[in-house]
């Protein structure tokens, strides 16, 4: 692999233990890939911030690096496991509470912002069409090269890291145009609502598994619902990314001779998936939308079909920061918390410790939550479309 | 009987040991138990048997990323095995070793190696004595 002075230099340590350290694990995985050189990359968005998956150990090497390290391009970081501000309100314990906090404190130290949302681009880390980037967390990945054109692989949060330090990742994958052609043609249904979205995406993604989808007869999509069939391909297929035709920057860039198959998917394949992860109760504690993170549009779509009806149960939209204080200067945030709707920060149901909260039946519209909350939480879920979530709420 | 295979440094370590072999591919998230340093997969063919200390045999890594961290956090308790050897190293396997700083080689082919069998890691070289036949 080819490598310019500098990454020599990184390398050779006259950088430091942290980059030295980055530079090993991005020489490491372009041998792996075959990569030529390295690209340098415009941002990064690092996972890996759960005190119980990095441990005493993990949060040690975080601090070691931040010694002498300190990240070259700005860089977001993924959700943790409690509201920063009102954790004590969502009834985190004080332990778990302390620990998460050193966490976010490393990452600090090496120049991380600590904008603790998946959904970084709507959270002013928004990368131009043909940016490289290296960015971790499915769901981010798969909108940033989709309906961006920005280019990441599926990088894990250590890579991210490693990326974030060096300024620069191997360049492989689908930094290339090769990787990005569509490889098959999803004929699908008209939908409507994040629901629909997110069940197309996690139909198509569990029946392919890999490969570039190429969506066509969806007709008009909201940037929302880009987002949940998105989330849905990434979480049950590992898919880094997809094209609707007429709608993403690069649907029409490719030539379709690399296209092997061609699948159609009917309104009864949506209905069928969801069934499969529905767990149908009528009693749910907590009812939520945000995974990924909600966007203004859909706090605002909650307002607006709440109508003026306070909700009699525990309504929780998890956003991130940015679209909080987005809802609160044109006062729609006030407006929301009157009707006894929540909006939370830094976190979500998948990474906050749901089961010590007390929770046991959750309803909510994202399939991806649905599929982790089932896997990780031990928690029955539900799944209805946005109207059902506000009618259950109230009633 | 020896036998000499090469493959490709992922961390470089000259280390000896006794291998723990498996067809099957292992998930560090999950997988293992980071507090014991045994496999906890439920089905897994090493269910139940403690990888530190050997130099662990297996065709590659699955699962979560942050099985990366799993590895440096094994090794920070003594519980991490001496070396791993892979038929083709991803991600996972290869950021946890260089984090970890765990001897690492892959391009191997894992199906000669059966666990028992006396293995000598020398940065590309894989020297093997086979474990003699029970008699």
């Amino acid at each position: 692999m080819y490598l310019t002075s500098l990454e020599e230099r990184m390398l050779a340590g006259e950088y430091g233990y942290a980059a030295q350290k980055a530079m090993e694990i991005l020489v490491a995985l372009g041998k792996i890939y075959d990569a030529e050189r390295m690209i340098e990359i415009r941002s990064a968005q690092i996972s890996g911030v759960s005190y119980s998956n990095l441990g005493e150990e993990g949060l040690e090497f975080l601090l070691k690096l931040a010694e002498d390290g300190r990240v070259r391009v700005p860089t977001t970081l993924n959700p943790c496991g409690m509201d920063l501000e009102e954790w004590r309100e969502m009834s985190v314990p004080e332990d778990f509470a302390e620990k998460q906090l050193r966490v976010i404190e490393a990452y600090q130290r090496l120049g991380v912002e600590p904008t603790l949302t998946c959904t970084p681009y709507l959270a002013g880390n928004m990368p131009g069409f043909g940016d490289h980037v290296a960015w971790s967390e499915s769901s981010a990945v798969i909108y940033v090269n989709s309906v961006i054109g920005a280019r990441t692989n599926r990088e894990g949060g250590p890579s991210a890291l490693a990326a974030a330090i060096a300024g620069r990742t191997p360049l492989y994958g689908l930094h290339l145009d090769e990787a990005r052609r569509p490889t098959i043609i999803v004929r699908a249904p008209r939908i409507s609502g994040e629901l629909d979205a997110s069940a197309l995406g996690y139909h198509v993604g569990r029946i392919i598994m890999s490969g570039v989808p190429l969506f066509t007869g969806l007709g008009a999509v909201s940037r929302d619902q880009l987002k949940a069939l998105g989330a849905g391909l990434a979480s049950s297929g590992g898919i880094a990314l997809f094209h609707v035709e007429g709608i993403t920057p690069e649907a029409h860039m490719y030539s379709r001779e690399h296209v092997e198959d061609v699948i159609e998917v009917t309104e009864s394949d949506l209905r069928d998936e969801v069934e499969m992860l529905d767990e149908g109760f009528d009693d749910p504690d907590l009812i939520f939308i945000g995974c990924p993170h909600a966007s203004i549009e859909e706090l605002t779509e909650v307002y607006l079909l709440l109508g003026g009806r306070r909700v009699s149960r525990r309504f929780w939209i998890f956003a991130s920061k940015t679209v909080r204080a987005q809802a609160e200067r044109i006062g729609l945030l006030a407006k929301l918390e009157a009707l006894g709707v929540r909006v939370y920060c830094d976190t979500c149901p998948i990474v906050a410790p749901l089961k010590r909260l007390g929770f046991k039946n959750v309803l909510t519209n994202s399939m991806k939550a649905a599929y982790y909350l089932r896997n990780l939480h031990d928690v029955r879920v539900r799944l209805k479309p946005l109207q059902g979530l506000v009618e259950d709420a109230v009633r | 009987m020896k036998l000499l295979l090469e493959g490709r440094v992922i961390w470089e370590g000259h280390v000896e040991g006794e291998a723990l072999a498996t067809r099957q591919p292992i998930s560090f998230y999950g997988g293992v138990d980071p507090e014991t340093g045994r496999i906890i997969e439920k089905g897994h063919e090493l269910e139940g048997v403690s990888i530190s200390d050997k130099i662990l045999v297996f065709p590659y890594g699955k699962g979560s990323t942050v099985g990366s961290y799993i590895l440096l956090r094994l090794k920070k308790r003594g519980l991490a095995p001496r070396a791993i050897i892979n038929q083709k190293c991803e991600p996972i396997i290869a950021v946890g070793v260089i984090i970890a700083e765990i001897p690492c080689v892959d391009l191997i082919d894992v199906g000669r190696i059966s666990t028992g069998d006396i293995l000598r890691i020398d940065g590309p070289r894989v020297e093997i004595w086979k474990r003699m036949p029970k008699p």
